[in-house]
């Protein structure tokens, strides 16, 4: 198809115009700023200081610790909604009733933002199990799960995975009902059945969708922000703030605005080298039929 | 399967779906008891339904301006992502010279930046244009409009694209053309209805990211005649002391037109974000 000029700056420029505005230059800007030293007022002046911002991201005790957490953090999740997911996609991907209404609910709290879960579950886990321990006078089986470090982290594992959880179902039917009748008939009658049939054949089978889901998951939990928000705000005593929100805090409340981006531009890089391996060493393990 | 495993299984699967939703229920039934009925018993059900606490919300949420505002906020932005980057994807599959092979690449691998790699530099790029051009950027429903589109560029491109080159036959458009249609005819006669799933599926993605999102609108609104949903429900959730029968009121005010929306559009909904997905 031959195309002029005229036409192709009035099809392609009125959405580039705001990406370059949005994207492009922020990126590049972004990496300038990773060089100097200023508080984010107008007036105050940016010093140039080389390399000295993402020396002190490596000597900074509170980002180093945020990282280790949020690997760990995003290690058990990724691992949980997987497993759930596809527990789930299996489930109402048999013949049962009910299975579109189950289908439905499982999947609603991913309409439902972030900010918003978080909050709905800080009630659930803070004030609820507080009110349900004078309650019930028990006070080792419900005792507010938001003022104590290690369950605080483990709610935010609860949430993130009931939010995600429900999504990566969606994928996962997708997949289960591309497979060939044909195929699981072949394996029946080979004597596959319930266990065999899931391991052998599906799971093979599922991987184009395997690799999406954990590249979802994966950035998805990296890059957690709203429900750390909402649900602990990081506390208590920062000990469940994740790697954007030690970013935002950094820029927005300490005002290291060099400093800040510094840990942004390590941030991006992370993302960036754990998306690119991961996709690269699950869609080896793709097979064809 | 067996028949009184399959009912056994059916009947597992509704308690587990219901169990899924018990925050939900916790909110919605807390939400309607009075102060001293919640610190009585958080688990029970309301003795009698007060909207009370409900009134009280909407109005300490304006909630008609944050609705308002959210609702103006998502339709325009998915409007304009949606015709904008079905244009230009199609332009760029369709026009195979090395300046759209770069637009494009450039286009899916700046995806991969996060947010808050760009939210600083961000705001001082919106700072600038307001600068020179005087228009108003931040705190602003256009300016938000304005950066959603630039971040919606890359995955609507991507969909758009993906369908034009694997779903469009060529000889579609050039039946067109040899009836005599322009470029622009030959797009909004010809391309733009037959991309319609795709666009759907762009559209339901959208639907979701931008109702919902948080940051970016928390950095840029400050006045309150421009607050959105997520950012009205955040006052509710003070540093010190939280009226929980209040928030869980407006929790509940915002959770309904999800429900609602998802009610109307459940088919769309989950056909899309699968589909998205798997192209993604």
């Amino acid at each position: 198809m031959k195309i002029n000029k005229k036409w192709y700056i009035v099809f392609v420029v009125p959405i580039l115009i705001p990406f370059i505005f949005t994207v492009i230059l922020p990126f590049f800007q972004g990496i300038e700023f990773s060089f100097v030293k200023w508080n984010g007022l107008a007036k105050a002046e940016k010093v140039f200081v080389g390399l000295q911002n993402f020396k002190d991201v490596l000597h900074d005790d509170r980002f180093m610790t945020s990282l280790g957490r949020t690997s760990l953090f995003t290690l058990i999740t990724v691992v949980l909604v997987n497993v759930i997911a596809l527990a789930f996609a299996t489930w109402v991907t048999s013949e049962i009733k009910f299975k579109n209404t189950g289908r439905a609910m499982l999947f609603m709290p991913y309409l439902i933002g972030g900010l918003i879960l978080g909050y709905v579950w800080k009630y659930v886990l803070g004030q609820g199990m507080t009110l349900l321990a004078a309650n019930t006078g028990n006070e080792s089986l419900f005792f507010n799960w938001l003022s104590d470090p290690q369950y605080a982290f483990i709610a935010m594992i609860v949430v993130a995975t009931w939010q995600m959880a429900g999504y990566m179902m969606v994928i996962y039917i997708a997949g289960l009902e591309a497979i060939s009748g044909d195929v699981l008939e072949a394996a029946k009658m080979d004597g596959a059945n319930g266990w065999k049939e899931f391991i052998h054949i599906k799971l093979p089978l599922l991987m184009p969708s395997i690799t999406i889901c954990l590249f979802l998951t994966l950035s998805n939990c990296f890059k957690i922000y709203d429900v750390n928000v909402s649900l602990t705000g990081g506390g208590p005593a920062n000990s469940t703030e994740m790697i954007s929100l030690n970013i935002y805090n950094e820029i927005f409340v300490q005002s290291n605005f060099g400093l800040g981006q510094a840990k942004a531009i390590v941030f991006f890089l992370i993302v960036a080298v754990i998306t690119f391996l991961q996709v690269r060493l699950t869609s080896k393990k793709e097979v064809e039929i | 399967m067996h028949k009184t495993r399959k009912g056994v299984s059916s009947v597992l699967l509704v308690l587990v779906s219901l169990i899924w939703l018990a925050p939900i229920y916790i909110i919605l039934t807390n939400s309607f008891k009075s102060r001293d009925e919640m610190y009585a018993n958080a688990l029970a059900l309301p003795k009698d339904f007060s909207l009370g606490y409900y009134l009280d919300a909407m109005g300490r949420l304006d909630f008609l301006t944050v609705f308002k505002n959210s609702l103006i906020l998502t339709v325009v932005s998915v409007l304009l992502l949606v015709v904008l980057c079905a244009m230009a994807s199609w332009m760029l599959a369709r026009s195979n010279g090395k300046l759209s092979k770069l637009i494009y690449a450039v286009l899916i691998l700046t995806m991969l930046i996060p947010f808050q790699t760009l939210m600083m530099p961000l705001m001082q790029e919106m700072n600038n244009i307001t600068k020179a051009t005087g228009l108003q950027m931040k705190d602003s429903l256009g300016g938000l409009i304005f950066m959603y589109l630039g971040f919606g560029a890359g995955m609507g491109i991507f969909l758009g694209y993906g369908f034009v080159k694997g779903s469009i036959p060529k000889s579609l458009e050039e039946a067109a053309i040899i009836d005599g249609c322009n470029t622009w005819q030959l797009f909004w006669h010809v391309v733009f209805p037959t991309m319609k799933p795709v666009l759907i599926t762009l559209a339901i993605l959208d639907v979701i990211w931008i109702w919902n999102d948080y940051l970016l609108p928390s950095l840029t609104l400050r006045s309150a005649a421009n607050q959105t949903i997520p950012i009205g429900t955040q006052m509710f959730f003070g540093q010190y002391t939280i009226e929980w029968n209040l928030a869980m009121a407006a929790l509940m005010l915002t959770i309904i037109p999800v429900i609602i929306f998802y009610l109307c559009a459940q088919k769309y909904i989950v056909k899309g974000v699968a589909a998205g997905a798997v192209k993604g």
